[in-house]
């Protein structure tokens, strides 16, 4: 590259990655990290398998079971009750197996969620290319890799060529600024950022983090932001390297270490947006109009500080989105003008690749501490990994919790959707730290509010919706 | 995976906006290790009361929607996760073309690469195409992916884009990894170009 005009941070990678571009434009983009999972890759195989191909690169693939895993009692995967479960899981240990591919064992201590282990063990790292097939692959943009979700077809491609093809996104810049108030999390950001810019607001775009509230961030934050960048339909979301990543890099069991350590700081500093680079679209925030945040319909999206009121489908102009919101009310049985505040919960659930770090149980514990959970509520805490499991036994965070009445389970994406055995009944609702709350997502007919993991400590403490600024 | 050229057939309705792949499969459909008969799960919750009888008033339950191979929804269908099982359960229940105002990316990627061509067009042509379906059975609507047009049932002739490389391997059915993997020299070439410049970058034993 010759260097001259300023680029972005994703034009930079994206520069990097490419092995050639074809006559259209399409791109073949080398991929530098491919994370595999039972759900998505047993088609992926298989069509290796038909077709005599092998891994190109295993060495750059890691493969662990997380969705299908239940959350207490046995969980190897012969032990799993559920039999497509089951066979899921047992056909990827066969899988990696037969083609070679590094796996985590399910009861290694760094199992554990896809997007939670990868920047756990240094296997996510600043201008580099990961993939899975999975959307909320999108979280490692936070260590400033370009990170997509990919389908099965293209996760079988990256197996058999270690690249895609691709065409280059545009630039979403969502920069937002100013002191964080009391009680809010980068949860409640990017909640915000999804109610402005709307679920397809991101689409065909790769978004850039930028501004002061996001640099304040830990990586824990900026993952949560990053992860839920694809509730917005962008492609990724990115958060510039700069020294908080290179501090929570440094250490980790695969991170470049001693010399080259320092080769790849030196590396990944000159990766940030170059002054006067073009976005094709800006988006500004300020933290001041960001307030502990809850959704109260079946998207992202439908989102309102807590301590605001259900919408009125009558005040939308448009007949077809009228409908909807109402059917949104319907399913989750609200009445516009309720205040949310005076909504009951059934459950709780504190987990998930969007809140499954050890900050986020921190951030559950503290609210906890010393208080029980409502009467006829059930709490779940699943921490997104072994290892964050055993910090947070190291620190007595799980003594705390079971002492408030939460249920302590091992890792795995649990209620985050419908696929191992925590699930919601129908007409349960919950308030859950995860990042979809789709139509029956945690189960069939079950109503999913989004939250951060103070405010779905706060709510499991007082049986409803609590601004968690009032509980002190 | 299968050429597309030209098709004729039913064009279903399904006027919502956001229609999420949780919606077109859900999750506890996704527990298979095949791609095919995935099917009859397609639209699960709308499609099926809670009993698991057909839901009378959902469109595909509907003739002659039942045969339907063209899907006309409105804005982002395919939004949320990056399942292929969703457009496997398209195919699998008959459908190889949605016309929508515009798609999530993931999903449109993964409708390409099984044959089922999404076609983006404005709101107000899908509300046409939308109006056009209550001709029931009369509503055949041909999607000419050479020509680039949707023609209505009427023989109106709506153009559409679509980019040449996408258009190019629908037309001949190709293999996407057999064509990268001609290129193998050019990604050769890259590896060993990134071992010098970031040797640095940790590979994992088995
Ligand atoms: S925790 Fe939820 S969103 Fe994250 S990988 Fe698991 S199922 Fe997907």
């Amino acid at each position: 590259m010759s260097g001259s005009a300023p680029r972005t941070l994703f034009d930079k990678i994206w520069d990097s990655h490419v092995v050639e571009r074809l006559p259209d434009g399409t791109c073949i983009l080398y991929i530098d990290r491919h994370l595999v999972h039972e759900v998505t890759s047993p088609q992926a195989f298989e069509g290796l398998r038909l077709a005599g191909r092998k891994l190109r690169r295993p060495d750059l693939t890691i493969a662990v079971a997380d969705h299908n895993i239940p959350t207490k009692g046995p969980r190897t995967a012969n032990e799993i009750q559920e039999e497509d479960s089951r066979i899921q899981v047992q056909t990827l240990e066969a899988n990696v197996k037969a083609f070679g591919v590094p796996y985590i064992p399910i009861l290694d201590v760094r199992q554990g969620i896809v997007h939670i282990i990868g920047p756990e063990l240094g296997l996510s790292l600043p201008g580099t290319t990961i993939v899975c097939g999975d959307s909320h692959t999108s979280t490692h943009g936070a260590l400033g890799a370009l990170a997509f979700g990919i389908g099965t077809s293209e996760v079988e491609h990256v197996m058999a060529t270690q690249t895609l093809l691709q065409s280059p996104a545009k630039n979403l810049r969502i920069d937002v600024s100013g002191t964080l108030g009391l009680g809010c999390s980068a949860k409640d950001i990017v909640l915000a950022i999804i109610g402005k810019i709307t679920t397809a607001g991101g689409t065909g775009h790769v978004i850039e983090f930028t501004g002061d509230t996001i640099r304040a961030l830990d990586m824990a934050g900026r993952m949560t932001v990053s992860n839920m960048s694809i509730e917005a339909g962008a492609k990724a979301g990115l958060i510039a390297p700069d020294q908080t990543t290179f501090d929570y890099i440094k250490g980790r069991e695969y991170a470049p270490k001693g010399e080259d350590f320092e080769r790849a700081v030196a590396y990944w500093k000159t990766l940030p947006t170059d002054a006067g680079a073009r976005f094709d679209t800006e988006v500004f925030l300020s933290s001041a109009d960001i307030a502990p945040m809850v959704t109260w319909g079946t998207t992202p999206g439908q989102v309102i500080p807590v301590t605001g009121v259900v919408p009125n489908p009558m005040d939308e102009p448009d007949e077809g989105k009228r409908a909807q919101l109402q059917r949104m009310l319907d399913y989750m049985a609200l009445k516009p003008g309720q205040r949310m505040t005076d909504v009951p919960v059934d459950v709780i659930f504190i987990g998930s690749c969007t809140n499954g770090r050890i900050e986020d149980i921190r951030a559950a514990a503290q609210v906890a501490k010393g208080r029980k959970v409502a009467d006829g509520v059930q709490a779940l805490v699943v921490p997104g990994s072994g290892q964050v499991k055993k910090q947070a036994e190291d620190e007595g965070l799980d003594r705390i919790l079971l002492e408030a009445g939460f249920e302590w389970r091992d890792p795995c994406c649990s209620m985050c959707l419908g696929m191992n055995p925590d699930k919601l009944t129908p007409g349960q609702r919950s308030a859950s730290t995860s990042n979809r709350n789709f139509e029956g997502r945690q189960g069939i007919g079950g109503r999913t509010h989004l939250v951060s993991p103070a405010m779905a400590a706060a709510a499991a403490v007082t049986g409803k919706f609590t601004d968690v600024r009032q509980l002190g | 995976m299968d050429k597309f050229t030209t098709l004729t057939g039913i064009a279903a309705p399904l006027p919502m906006q956001n229609v999420d792949t949780d919606k077109v499969i859900p999750a506890r459909f996704l527990k298979t290790i095949k791609r095919t008969g995935l099917g009859v799960h397609l639209f699960d919750a709308m499609r099926y009361n809670n009993d698991g009888s057909e839901n009378p008033e959902f469109v595909l339950n509907q003739e002659p929607f039942r045969k339907a191979e063209i899907l006309i929804a409105h804005e982002n269908f395919g939004c949320g996760s990056s399942r292929e099982h969703a457009p496997w359960a398209l195919l699998d229940f008959g459908i190889r073309c949605i016309i929508a105002p515009d798609f999530a990316d993931i999903f449109f990627n993964n409708s390409f690469k099984n044959g089922i061509l999404p076609v983006r067009l404005p709101r107000a042509v899908c509300d046409q195409l939308i109006e056009d379906s209550k001709l029931g059975g009369n509503a055949r609507v041909t999607v000419d992916l050479e020509r680039q047009v949707v023609v209505r049932p009427n023989g109106d002739e709506i153009p559409f884009e679509i980019d040449p490389f996408r258009k190019n391997l629908m037309l001949n059915g190709l293999d996407d990894i057999g064509q990268t993997l001609q290129h193998g020299t050019a990604i050769d070439g890259y590896e060993a170009g990134k071992k010098q410049s970031q040797p640095w970058l940790p590979t994992i034993a088995a």
